[in-house]
């Protein structure tokens, strides 16, 4: 018996902490294993969780993406705008998205071809995006908007959230993607080792580049999804998400020096969070402790996680 | 990471290219640049915690406004909510030669060397809606924020007769507003014959308050109002009352700040109603002090002036400064 456990806790060693949350959650808490409420928690990752996705993509190939938060932000308020011009839902969606692929194209373009560290273009992308944002808003709320495209956020399709179904699409793509795609290989490829990928003759600068654009892209998704939840686009909005999704890819099992992780580790990362945070609510937990409280299951559940690789 | 650290001197041209490139757009773009007037006008140095919250760009605004009246001119810059920021914002108004300075303090107790750096200078300073612990400021300017909860909560009491649950959705954890709203609403909520069934952070951010009302709402359903330490996080949880259909009139709801979209949702009925702290006449009546003691020596009749916080709801939305988005 304790060698089983010990051979679950090796192999899975984030779905274990997963479940175990869950199972405490649901002694502790008679709300939290209802239905509703865990419809209720995978609608509040569906944001958070769609980005880790494009993240997934970034941090495989060994770089990273501090501007997620601010390229919502800005997207946002691409979106918001054009929603408040009256254009079609599907029109207003597709400028949007293609606002957030240009933006990690930028991100792509700067540190392939200037050769500078991801940390640092992006870190520098974070604060023009979020400068631009401000710019084009002049730090107000934009709020209200049509039924139809209220819809993508607020909906639901036979009982399932909208944002939900957005999450799993996405993550099913981007699956697809990395596993039979000469793209996904290359990614994988280029984070495990970047000089014998370029000698086998991969394009890194390209394969690289269009990971920071489905990342871009995965934002501009995620800030449609925000926007239209909220019913408001903030130039504020997305402040700090780089972190949560940063830790959902890294709970999730991918290794920051890339080459090695699954989108399907993602979700539940992503899941794990929201689970989190739905159950201090719960559980009314204190502010001050809330922080200690998260910090702690984060730094746990990837120890539990690191256990299998020994 | 390997490759990126050998990769990265490989281009100094391009950096240095960028970089020329980018301090020429900075100090060509017109408004951009700000120096202080050669023109013999009063210059005051104005640094506010931040320039993205809508609460502090309208209480800029409101000094731009008053200072075009007192014929004065203004140099701002935003300290990004950071402390040290701040520090040398002030510092640089110091070495700039400013005539007075006007700031809101991000730290009660990290901008006293600033305000102390003014004192040397013989630069008077006025703080606004927020205050420092120490170092001589001519005059502070603000709202008092725990009577700011209090009346929040009275205005619950009394609009519900004293009975039912009430929830609340606190600010950001450590920050000053937050304590001090929190302090003066659960105060007087204990002294009532009300509950509070619940009390949460949500950290001031609108989607915070959509997502922890949907987490309240699964386990709680008995309530009669809802509170928020701010007007983003109230109309967020409005967001998730609506989809409960627990909008509207069912639930008493009051945000903080009287933002443009909180007077519209007040204004529709979707928002009982929220605190009104007055940040435009703050701010007017601390510039108006600072000019007063530069023209003519005369200072202000005391220290400390607070302008008492009201509720503010669909009857009493004139008295709001924000009425119209």
């Amino acid at each position: 018996m304790k060698r089983v456990l010990l051979v679950a806790l090796k192999r899975h060693g984030i779905l274990v902490a997963f479940a175990v949350l869950c199972v405490a959650m649901s002694i502790s808490s008679p709300a939290f294993l209802k239905p509703n409420n865990l419809l209720n928690i995978a609608r509040q990752t569906s944001v958070h969780g769609i980005m880790a996705v494009g993240m997934t993509f970034v941090i495989l190939t060994g770089g990273i993406d501090l501007s997620v938060g601010s390229l919502l932000a800005l997207a946002g308020v691409v979106c918001a705008y054009l929603e408040h011009a009256g254009l079609p839902v599907t029109l207003v969606v597709a400028a949007t998205l293609l606002a957030g692929a240009l933006m990690g194209l930028v991100n792509g373009l700067v540190i392939t071809k200037a050769k500078v560290t991801p940390f640092v273009v992006t870190l520098g992308t974070m604060s023009i995006a979020r400068g631009l944002a401000h710019i084009a808003t002049g730090a107000q709320p934009i709020s209200q908007f049509g039924s139809s495209f209220r819809f993508l956020g607020a909906g639901e399709w036979l009982n399932v959230p909208v944002p939900v179904i957005l999450f799993l699409l996405t993550v099913a793509s981007a699956s697809l993607i990395l596993n039979r795609t000469r793209l996904g290989r290359y990614v994988y490829a280029i984070g495990g080792n970047t000089s014998a990928a370029r000698l086998s003759g991969i394009a890194v600068g390209l394969h690289t580049t269009m990971a920071y654009v489905i990342c871009g892209l995965t934002s501009a998704l995620g800030a449609v999804v925000l926007t239209s939840r909220l019913n408001a686009a903030e130039s504020i909005a997305g402040t700090g998400y780089e972190l949560d999704v940063i830790a959902s890819v890294v709970i999730g099992g991918t290794s920051l020096l890339g080459g090695r992780g699954s989108v399907g580790g993602t979700l539940v990362g992503a899941l794990l969070i929201g689970t989190i945070n739905n159950a201090m609510n719960l559980l009314l937990i204190s502010s001050y402790y809330q922080l200690v409280v998260k910090g702690l299951i984060i730094v746990a559940a990837v120890i539990l996680d690191r256990l299998r690789e020994e | 990471m390997r490759k990126i650290a050998s990769s990265l001197p490989t281009c100094p041209a391009a950096i240095v290219l960028t970089v020329v490139l980018a301090c020429s757009a900075v100090t060509l773009l017109p408004g951009c640049r700000k120096t202080p007037a050669k023109d013999g006008k009063l210059v005051i140095g104005l640094t506010l915690p931040s320039s993205s919250h809508p609460f502090f760009v309208f209480l800029k605004n409101s000094v731009m406004d008053e200072a075009q009246k007192l014929d004065v001119r203004v140099i701002s810059a935003d300290a990004e909510d950071v402390a040290a920021k701040q520090l040398s914002i002030v510092e640089d108004f110091v070495s700039q030669g400013v005539d007075a300075v006007l700031m809101a303090p991000i730290s009660a107790d990290a901008l006293v060397p600033a305000v102390e750096a003014l004192n040397r200078a013989k630069i008077p300073v006025a703080t606004v809606d927020r205050q420092v612990s120490g170092g001589d400021v001519l005059v502070h300017v603000g709202a008092d924020n725990v009577e700011g909860g209090r009346v929040a909560a009275r205005y619950i009491v009394e609009k519900l007769a004293g009975k039912g649950n009430v929830i609340e959705l606190e600010g950001a954890p450590g920050a000053s507003p937050a304590i001090d709203r929190k302090k003066g609403f659960d105060e007087v909520i204990a002294g009532s014959q009300m509950k509070l069934l619940a009390s949460q952070t949500a950290e001031f951010y609108r989607a915070n308050g959509q997502t922890v009302m949907e987490n309240l709402l699964q386990a709680h359903t008995d309530f009669q109002a809802v509170y928020a330490a701010n007007d983003e996080m109230i109309l967020g949880a409005i967001e998730a009352l609506e989809a409960k259909n627990l909008g509207g009139a069912r639930v008493v709801t009051v945000g903080y700040d009287v933002i443009p979209d909180a007077a519209e949702a007040i204004r529709k009925g979707r928002l009982t109603a929220s605190v009104e702290q007055f940040p435009g006449q703050q701010a007017r009546k601390a510039l108006r002090f600072l000019v007063a003691k530069l023209r003519d020596g005369q200072s202000p009749p005391c220290k400390e002036v607070f302008l008492t916080p009201v509720v503010v709801d669909k009857d009493t939305l004139d008295k709001a400064e924000q009425k119209q988005p």
